[in-house]
């Protein structure tokens, strides 16, 4: 009986859930990872339920802060963030005003070291060690370890008590197809929270196993975007 | 010798365009750098790497054919040419940290006689953050910065970077209206000079020293 249910897969349905119920699991205080590459795969309607429930002092780990009309840049605007982890900030003139006026704390991490980070923690790694950074204000109070004559910066593993993605093909089990350039930061952030929410643009019983970016091991919600 | 910002941007594009070999991958930073892709001798076929996951970077779409899903770096749709790839960022890092793009051409507000790059801030005032510019001044075979030879300041071509770095001693080539220089183990050298200019012009606008060759080649660009 254990193993019939198991074949037809019904212990691994993941739940759907609407996106005030996702809106709800973002408490107060917490590290939350948002993916996307300014607009592009970016989740959006999880956002607009933190924004109505008015969610403070999150730590925000992203790629960018979009743009102050949009997403990542709107949770800026309404001060929902206390500490942005980013690699660009150029095209949210609010984030640089509140980080000029002390209002924000913004960690700046070149983009290939966010998402080594982010991947070690999703990976069970104790860190990375890279050569980007070296000689630079990336290396202060870093440890550097010299390997084969070359310096490298040790890094530590970053992870977030939610993390929100995008999909967009999601199935049952939670299986997530990503298309174009929207795979960018989702694929590895869907490791590296304790709570993860996929918002997908369609929803299917089930993926071709060919078709699969993230596996659905992952993902604890969906959400119909 | 009056140029227009137009004109300036179009001869330093049409000079980094001649560096590229038959089959590079190549990732372009944004703005001038990107302009560089409209001026590829017909005969030199590239890839070029877009670093939110993307290699095979096509044109703009017609209008009507936008695929939000597809964009360059800089957030706007583009369209992609046959044998193009998608991926995530690790991916994407993996490719441009681990040594297998064959060239980068990248803006910079200061580089040195050292090939120490500045282009992610200035203290105070301009702060957009590095992206992944330190990663792609670290990891590519090649890197070339494109860039106008004087800012409203002075001189950006100087002995010793003061603007924080992007990477140390990683600059191969630098691309100016002006001139192209190498970076040599043993310094700067004056490779060409664009023959609307004089040399004084050019060494006057310089502040780091510099080993002239005498087959220095003044070559209309």
């Amino acid at each position: 009986m254990l193993f019939g249910l198991l074949v037809k897969g019904f212990l691994s349905v993941k739940k759907i859930i609407t996106a005030t119920e996702a809106g709800k699991m973002i408490a107060d205080g917490s590290s939350l990872m948002i993916g996307g590459f300014l607009k592009c795969g970016t989740p959006t309607k999880v956002i607009e339920e933190i924004l109505k429930n008015g969610t403070k002092n999150l730590t925000l780990i992203a790629n960018d802060t979009s743009f102050p009309d949009s997403d990542r840049g709107k949770l800026i605007v309404n001060k929902c963030v206390k500490k942005a982890i980013v690699t660009h900030i150029g095209t949210n003139p609010e984030t640089v005003r509140q980080m000029n006026c002390g209002e924000l704390e913004v960690e700046l991490v070149p983009m290939g070291t966010l998402i080594e980070r982010i991947r070690a923690a999703g990976a069970g790694l104790g860190g990375i060690l890279t050569p980007t950074g070296v000689g630079t204000v990336v290396e202060q109070g870093k440890k550097t370890v010299e390997i084969d004559g070359r310096k490298f910066l040790f890094e530590k593993p970053l992870n977030a008590d939610v993390a929100i993605i995008y999909g967009t093909k999601v199935d049952k089990f939670g299986n997530i197809f990503l298309e174009g350039t929207t795979r960018n930061f989702n694929q590895i952030m869907a490791t590296a929270a304790k709570t993860v929410i996929v918002e997908a643009d369609e929803i299917v019983d089930s993926l071709d196993p060919n078709m699969v970016t993230i596996p659905g091991i992952f993902v604890d919600y969906i959400v119909a975007a | 010798m009056e140029l227009s910002k137009e004109q300036i941007r179009a001869i330093i594009a049409k000079r980094v365009a001649l560096e590229f070999k038959e089959g590079d991958y190549v990732t372009l930073g944004i703005g001038l750098p990107t302009e560089v892709a409209n001026y590829i001798p017909h005969s030199v076929h590239i890839m070029i790497q877009s670093e939110n996951g993307l290699i095979g970077v096509g044109g703009r779409p017609e209008p009507g054919k936008v695929d939000p899903k597809i964009t360059n770096a800089g957030g706007i749709p583009v369209t992609v040419k046959p044998g193009a790839a998608f991926f995530d960022t690790a991916m994407s890092f993996t490719i441009i940290r681990g040594g297998h793009v064959d060239a980068t051409v990248l803006g910079a507000l200061q580089v040195d006689q050292e090939g120490n790059i500045a282009n992610w801030m200035i203290p105070g005032a301009f702060v957009p953050g590095m992206g992944g510019a330190m990663d792609l001044v670290v990891g590519a075979k090649k890197v070339i910065v494109a860039m106008e030879h004087m800012s409203k300041g002075g001189p950006k071509i100087v002995k010793k970077c003061t603007l924080p770095l992007t990477a140390e001693h990683e600059v191969d080539l630098i691309v100016t209206e002006r001139c192209v220089l190498k970076v040599e183990p043993e310094g700067l050298v004056l490779q060409e000079i664009n023959p609307m200019f004089s040399l004084e012009d050019v060494t006057s606008t310089i502040e780091a020293d510099l080993i002239i060759p005498d087959n220095l080649v003044k070559e209309a660009i």
